[in-house]
């Protein structure tokens, strides 16, 4: 069988793949010793499981042209994807599948070690919160925020002024009970939302992505250099845990526990995702799609594009600030926490879960940090495992395996594929970085 | 100290950094004067090109002491190998997170994200490769703190006089480069009008790689003065990245003069500045000075004219 | 010629130049209330760019649009934005049909409807009675529309989807939607065979009896002939002629700009 030179550009890309594999996880490397990483990971005998490896891809998905080819729309696998949709689009599946759902996330982490338990509320329970909020930036109004860290920052830091006396230099006159806080953050957070967004929506979409980058690394560095106020790198220390006094109901969360923070998180969770699932299918979502599609035609049909587009960015505010009085009412803090990174883990996990689909992004932060702290140990047998620092690598590499071969995710939205698919035929758009600069002087 | 005492200073330092500034904006300007995109990961291709130049002065230098011309050469070589580093980074950037989307006609935000993930896996592969640590140019490569001539009291080093020297000659080489060369014509033609420019015959796909490459060594060599002057790390792209952003918004976006005049304007802007905020704060200057151009004159000093790049 | 007082929408001396090209030059015309008028003249002629300027989408250097919605008060178009406009009660369709592509074909209409409403994100949110009884009546609204528009078995079909004729109903349907007082109409006929002709006239005039005033662009004579009481003719981004549709027709200025020579085509679509 002779190769024809796209296919063997594809086995080439394969096996170039599979290098590249190799060097992701292989040994690292060091500033003295610049080339030992790649040499360790190149001459040495695994390079052949990785080539292997390279060829194995290529070849299935080889085969799997062969047969989309010939097969058409009748084949097995098609088939097999119109039973699934079927089972998933019979009346009650959907409801019963959420609720075995839930059923698993409060039954089975009874069942986890304690640090597993601290890292299902901090790594995912949290990120989960903040995908969701992230998600109505990204996914309902198409618009891209790469400083949507700082408003957890915001969120946290608020919440140490307002409940301690002693864990930043300043606090407030008054102190406040953490519950009192989350409307206080949340309006903070919303009004910052509003300052960052209001002038720089009006731009074209891509400078949104800039200034919200800027704005992120600005935060963080008035938290490093403002010692007075922030305490510098030294964080926050001792905010209070949240407790409840009301009336006869008294609770104080135990900050050495993570569960009932967890179930707290979770009940938090659902309300949220109901709350956005009825704000996509109201007028306000369907205005939001309607700017995604054509900005043009959405003024046209008296859309106020501009302030749809600053309400969706507070709402992602607004949530990322309700998720940092959370978090710093159970972990200790400091600028570091807020950093670039954290703001790209959780585009990554909306972007991996699927743009607009609610059940998507939670679930993306399920597997994407559920397998980072997996691999935090080796593998049984295989013997792999991720370092904390390298975790990036892999998230950076999602990102673009997404966007190049599954840009609508995980479990994507419907409306949210139907428009990608629409706008790669040329009709209409799926986001908001185009449209303004249409409208001419 | 009054300001007066230290404006001339500070205008050296502004004027040197500034200009390496204008080399990295340039491959914001081109990219997005032919593709209307930020090019995210664009940071991280000026990363390579420094780690590239860093660790090739560093393994070539001799032992004990070196000569007039071997520091001259190794400096030059150092800046080929940070220009070549780039310019393949940039090319495998735009083969891996640009094209497949290009292909489908994906829609913006796709590509903004792509590039953002980019950025993401090299700067963090990097960090795995060459250390979290940074990284200088070999010591001995050539005495940087001699003072060559002072202006007006302040003084200026042989680096600084070396960087600025060097940042200039790339900014002229790349202005004749589109101005008046076939590519250059191609790359202008392609940012007015990529539709018609296809027609017309020029073959856009190979523009934008070209651009991308054009960009990359830019940014390469850039990355080796920056090392230069401060280091090389694995997170060194992202500050610059966005100065060098700024420059290019603050120059009008799309506009290769605009590009440099933005980077000097900013590197004197933002050392001005750091006076009255405090040298900790030189970062948030450069924020405040994107944030306003883009409130007050969001089209840029020289007005965004995508295809009259020069 | 109109007076001031029966005119929904009156353009005084509209100037639009773009760089050194000038698009439209002193440019004046009013438009009847309750009627049907028309915009006619040759490819690049201005029409597009006159719909723009009345819509908000471009803002011309000169001169001032006044609109006077059914028992409102006057006020300028000029400067301001385009979702602003609709509100006050100026709709319009679009000459290459822009619909929202991925939304149903009662979504694309409830767009419209729902300009109107105020339920906030909020109450979206909390599902609170306000925003259900919102959300109840913008579909019963976009549903009459459709109903209207003669899309009834379409509903729920994704707009992308739809035949050219239909496309071009929904969009006027979306328009209805935003219970403008005047109805711009951006070449209609375009691509539509005659039947679908026929249906159009009918519905425009449908359009017109509900009181809804309705200015469109136009290539197809017949058609204008049919529907107008008034037509506006442009020719090199001024206004050559305009009276009663037989009148314009004889009009030697308006005979010789479509037989004259073909003009080329500056004229920016939306």
């Amino acid at each position: 069988m002779r190769l024809s030179v796209l296919e063997t550009k594809r086995l080439a890309a394969c096996l170039g793949l599979g290098l590249l594999l190799a060097v992701i996880t292989g040994p690292s490397g060091s500033q003295d010793h610049p080339s030992s990483g790649i040499r360790g990971s190149l001459l040495d005998v695994r390079v052949v499981d990785f080539l292997l490896f390279g060829l194995v891809v290529w070849a299935l998905a080889f085969g799997l042209r062969r047969a989309r080819q010939t097969e058409a729309v009748s084949g097995p696998t098609a088939q097999l994807r119109q039973t699934v949709r079927t089972a998933l689009d019979r009346r009650g599946a959907r409801p019963t599948s959420y609720l075995a759902m839930l059923l698993v996330a409060i039954l089975v982490p009874l069942a986890l070690a304690p640090a597993a338990q601290l890292s299902l509320f901090l790594d995912i329970g949290i990120y989960a919160l903040l995908a969701l909020g992230l998600n109505v930036v990204v996914g309902y109004a198409g618009l891209l925020d790469l400083g949507y860290i700082a408003f957890y920052a915001i969120g946290a830091y608020v919440t140490a002024y307002f409940t301690s006396a002693s864990a930043l230099p300043i606090h407030a006159p008054f102190l406040l009970n953490p519950f009192f806080v989350f409307p206080v953050a949340v309006a903070v957070a919303a009004l910052a939302g509003i300052i960052l967004g209001g002038p720089t929506l009006r731009l074209r979409g891509d400078y949104l992505a800039i200034v919200t980058l800027g704005f992120g690394e600005i935060v963080q560095i008035l938290a490093r250099n403002s010692d007075g106020v922030t305490n510098g790198s030294r964080g926050a220390f001792g905010v209070p845990g949240l407790s409840m006094h009301l009336g006869p109901l008294e609770y104080v969360f135990p900050r050495t526990k993570a569960l009932p923070y967890y179930y707290l998180l979770l009940t938090i969770l659902v309300l949220v995702m109901i709350a956005f699932s009825q704000l996509e299918r109201s007028r306000v979502g369907r205005a939001l799609a309607a700017i995604r599609e054509d900005e043009v035609a959405a003024e046209a049909s008296g859309v106020p594009t501009l302030r749809y587009k600053l309400v969706a960015f507070a709402i992602g505010a607004s949530t990322s600030g309700f998720a940092g009085v959370l978090f710093a009412t159970k972990q200790f803090f400091n600028p570091e926490t807020f950093s670039l990174q954290a703001s790209i883990l959780v585009l990554t996990i909306v972007i991996f879960g699927g743009m607009g689909s609610l059940f998507g992004v939670v679930l993306g932060a399920v597997v994407l940090q559920g397998l980072a702290y997996v691999l935090r140990d080796p593998i049984p047998f295989i013997g792999f495992q991720v370092a904390d620092a390298d975790r990036f690598i892999y998230f950076g590499a999602v990102i673009i395996i997404m966007m190049v071969f599954r840009p609508q995710g995980l479990v994507p939205s419907r409306r949210r594929s139907r428009e990608i698919k629409l706008s790669e035929q040329g009709l209409g758009h799926a986001d908001a970085i185009t449209g303004a600069s249409e409208v001419k002087p | 100290m009054a300001f007066a005492d230290q404006f001339w200073q500070l205008t050296v330092t502004g004027l040197v950094i500034g200009s390496v500034y204008a080399v990295i904006a340039l491959g914001y300007t081109l990219v997005y004067g032919v593709l209307q995109l930020i090019n995210f990961a664009h940071s991280e291709v000026f990363m390579f090109g420094a780690f590239g130049g860093v660790f090739a002065t560093r393994a070539l230098l001799p032992s004990g002491n070196i000569s007039a011309t071997e520091s001259i050469g190794l400096v030059l070589l150092g800046l080929g190998i940070g220009a070549l580093c780039g310019g393949l980074a940039a090319f495998a950037l735009e083969r891996t997170a640009y094209r497949p989307l290009r292909r489908r006609g994906a829609p913006r935000l796709a590509y903004l994200i792509s590039a953002i993930g980019a950025s993401l896996f090299a700067s963090n592969l990097a960090g795995k490769e060459f250390g979290r640590d940074s990284v200088n140019i070999p010591k001995d490569l050539f005495d940087y703190n001699t003072q060559v001539f002072s202006v007006f009291g302040a003084r200026v080093s042989k680096q600084d006089l070396v960087v600025f020297v060097v940042a200039l000659a790339l900014l002229l080489l790349l202005d004749r480069l589109v101005s008046g060369t076939r590519l250059g014509q191609g790359i202008r033609s392609v940012a007015q009008d990529s539709d018609t420019a296809s027609l017309m015959g020029v073959n856009v796909e190979r523009i934008i790689v070209m651009t991308f490459v054009l960009g990359g060594l830019l940014a390469g060599a850039g990355g080796f003065l920056y090392a230069m002057k401060f280091n090389a790390s694995f997170t060194m792209g992202f500050i610059p990245g966005v100065k060098a952003f700024t420059a290019a918004v603050l120059g009008g976006i799309g506009n290769v003069r605009g590009a440099v005049l933005g980077g000097i304007v900013l590197g004197l802007v933002e050392n001005y500045g750091q006076f009255f905020l405090g040298a900790q704060n030189l970062d948030v200057v450069a924020f405040l000075v994107l944030v306003l151009i883009l409130l007050v004159r969001p089209s840029g000093l020289l007005g965004e004219r995508l295809g009259r790049a020069a | 010629m109109t007076t001031a007082d029966d005119s929904v929408l009156q353009v005084e001396n509209v100037t639009l130049r773009f760089g050194g090209l000038v698009s439209l030059n002193d440019v004046s015309m009013s438009v009847p209330r309750g009627a049907v008028s028309a915009v006619i003249g040759p490819n690049g002629a201005g029409k597009t760019s006159l719909f723009n300027c009345l819509t908000g989408a471009y803002k011309p250097q000169e001169g001032q649009v006044w609109f006077t919605p059914a028992g409102g008060t006057r006020s300028q178009l000029v400067g301001r934005t385009p979702h602003k406009i609709t509100h006050l009660g100026v709709a319009r369709t679009f000459q290459n049909i822009r619909l929202f592509p991925a939304l149903t074909a009662l979504e694309n209409v409830q767009v419209g409807v729902e300009s109107r409403q105020k339920s906030g994100a909020i109450s979206a949110m909390l599902h609170l009675p306000r925003s259900t009884r919102d959300d109840r009546e913008s579909v019963a609204e976009a549903v009459s529309l459709l109903e209207f528009v003669g899309l009834p078995h379409r509903i729920h079909e994704v707009s992308a989807a739809l035949p050219y004729g239909d496309q071009r109903r929904l969009e006027i349907a979306r328009a209805l939607g935003t219970k403008p007082s005047l109805l711009l109409l951006d070449e209609p006929a375009a691509g539509t065979n005659p039947a679908e002709k026929r249906d159009l006239e009918r519905l425009i005039t449908r359009i017109a009896d509900t009181g809804v005033s309705v200015l469109l662009i136009e290539h197809d004579m017949r058609l204008v002939m049919s529907v107008a009481t008034q037509v506006t003719v442009l020719n090199f981004g001024e206004v050559i002629a305009q009276g009663r549709p037989e009148e314009v027709q004889r009009n030697p200025a308006v005979v010789e700009a479509y037989l004259g020579t073909a003009t080329d085509d500056q004229e920016a679509s939306a």
